[in-house]
């Protein structure tokens, strides 16, 4: 099948659909964006965390077929004009990213909590990233990363 | 494998009907990981989640009729008052993406014995309404469940609501796992007191082959409710009376030992859980009784 979606303010096509297939196979493997991470394909880690429509959603999740007329954005949608994400570089200067395969997924919920939330709590934080798992920083580095996007973000 | 995309709910009824190998898919939380590891290879996907018609709720005669396609986090975010049991249940299932998409209309189809709607549905007193070509019908939740991940639906059917009365006294939900997010049950419990009806409800999650009502508990509490006065007076029942509830509703489970929890530790905790729904639910009672009663709920 045909598949025609929105992905990061871009019409994108992509053909020869298989009817199983997920939105997040249709993201790396026929749209090149490999942003998003292929690590559990069922919605424990949240590594291909993007949103669709305005909602945080798990890309392995969703059915392509479902993606078609959509509006997502990924992790490549984040940076402007080469520059990154006031998110993206609070992940950096706290060292909040080790292997980083964890990290574009918590980036974009980091992203969804603070559009909804500018200042959160520590346990509102945890909360809004209780999807995403990160095997190597043990997370308090995570938690100092989304405490500095909020405050730069606030500033700005 | 095929993809349809039904644009109308009589549309998907008829290629249900047509068809009943055709799979319905709506958040695809439980079914898109089965396609994922290849464990389900369906003839045709029947995409549910475009249909508007099962992604609203009404409330109607003191029912909340809540479509099958309404989502966790909707639940969370507008039906606090009128199923707070189902609410408190909704929190607790995975994460923020996971209730973002996964449905009501899903949980009861997959029919898990640790699917969290499925006890507050039971202390509710809902129902199922299903639908096909032949005809709709309503699904006393009591007959749902018939198995392990089995329920009562035909072939050709399709759940389009449930119909859940709404609450009319405290309703409280609570659950057991291993952490605090992202966690599969390894026992819950759901009570519902209708201070109109005086009835007592409750549901079991997890401690047996299906969801399970905690019948002749039910009943024990209501009796000792009535005889002790406490739905006229709305004071707290003396702790013997929550005890032997307690007693009697872990004594409902059929629980076995598995990876998740012993089957001696759920009975417990299914004890301790009852008796705390009831002191929590009693204190909701308690604080809002100088409020002038009825209209509180
Ligand atoms: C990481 C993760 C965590 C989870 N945590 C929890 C949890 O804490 N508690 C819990 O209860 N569940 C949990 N689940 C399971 C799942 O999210 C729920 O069961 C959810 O309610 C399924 O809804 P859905 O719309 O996503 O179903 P889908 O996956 O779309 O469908 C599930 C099944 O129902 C059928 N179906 C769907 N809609 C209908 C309909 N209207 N009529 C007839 N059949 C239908 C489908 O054919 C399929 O067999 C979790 C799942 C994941 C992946
Ligand atoms: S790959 Fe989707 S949640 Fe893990
Ligand atoms: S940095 Fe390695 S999983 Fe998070």
């Amino acid at each position: 099948m045909l598949v025609e979606l929105t992905v990061n303010g871009r019409r994108r096509t992509a053909e020869n659909v298989w009817a199983g297939e997920s939105l997040l196979y249709v993201l790396r493997e026929r749209l090149g964006l490999r942003g998003s991470k292929n690590a559990c394909e069922q919605g424990e880690c949240g590594s291909c965390s993007v949103y669709m429509d305005g909602g945080l959603v798990c890309a392995c999740l969703v059915s392509a077929g479902q993606a078609h007329g959509a509006e997502v954005v990924t992790v490549e949608g984040l940076a402007e004009g080469g520059r990154l994400h006031p998110i993206q570089q609070a992940y950096v200067v706290e060292g909040a990213v080790q292997c980083g395969f964890c990290t574009p997924g918590l980036i974009i919920a980091t992203h969804q909590l603070l559009s909804e939330n500018p200042d959160p709590s520590d346990d509102e934080i945890r909360e809004a990233l209780a999807g995403n798992l990160c095997r190597c920083t043990g997370y308090e580095k995570i938690i100092d990363a989304v405490r500095l996007a909020a405050l730069e973000m606030s500033v700005i | 494998m095929e993809y349809l995309r039904p644009r109308t709910w009589s549309d998907a009824v008829a290629l249900k009907t047509e068809d009943p190998s055709v799979v319905p898919i709506n958040g695809g939380t439980d079914l898109m990981v089965e396609i994922n590891f290849a464990r389900r290879r369906p003839p045709a996907l029947l995409d549910l989640s475009r249909l508007d018609e099962m992604k609203g709720w009404e409330k109607r005669n003191g029912s909340v009729e809540l479509g099958a396609g309404v989502t966790y986090t909707r639940i969370i975010e507008e039906l606090s008052t009128e199923l707070p049991a189902l609410a408190i249940a909704s929190r607790t299932v995975g994460s923020p993406q996971i209730r973002n998409r996964g449905t009501v209309g899903g949980n009861l189809a997959t029919a898990s014995p640790a699917g969290d709607a499925h006890p507050p549905l039971l202390a509710a007193g809902a129902s199922v309404r299903a639908e096909s070509m032949r005809g709709a019908r309503d699904i006393p939740i009591g007959e749902f469940f018939t198995g392990p991940k089995q329920n009562a639906l035909e072939p050709d059917e399709l759940i389009r609501s449930v119909v859940i009365p709404a609450a009319r006294g405290p309703r409280q939900f609570s659950k057991v796992g291993t952490r605090n997010a992202m966690v599969i049950a390894v026992v819950s419990f759901a009570l519902s007191l209708d201070l109109e009806e005086r009835r007592v409800g409750t549901g079991i999650g997890s401690a047996g082959p299906t969801p399970i009502e905690a019948v002749e508990a039910q009943a024990y509490l209501e009796q000792e409710l009535e005889a002790g006065g406490n739905w006229d007076h709305r004071r707290r029942p003396a702790p013997e009376v929550g005890e032997r509830f307690a007693e009697m509703a872990a004594s409902a489970a059929s629980p076995i030992d598995d990876v998740r929890g012993a089957a001696s530790y759920r009975t417990h905790a299914l004890r301790i859980m009852a008796g705390r729904t009831l002191g929590w639910a009693w204190d909701e009672v308690v604080e809002r009784g100088g409020e002038g009663r009825r209209q509180c709920w």
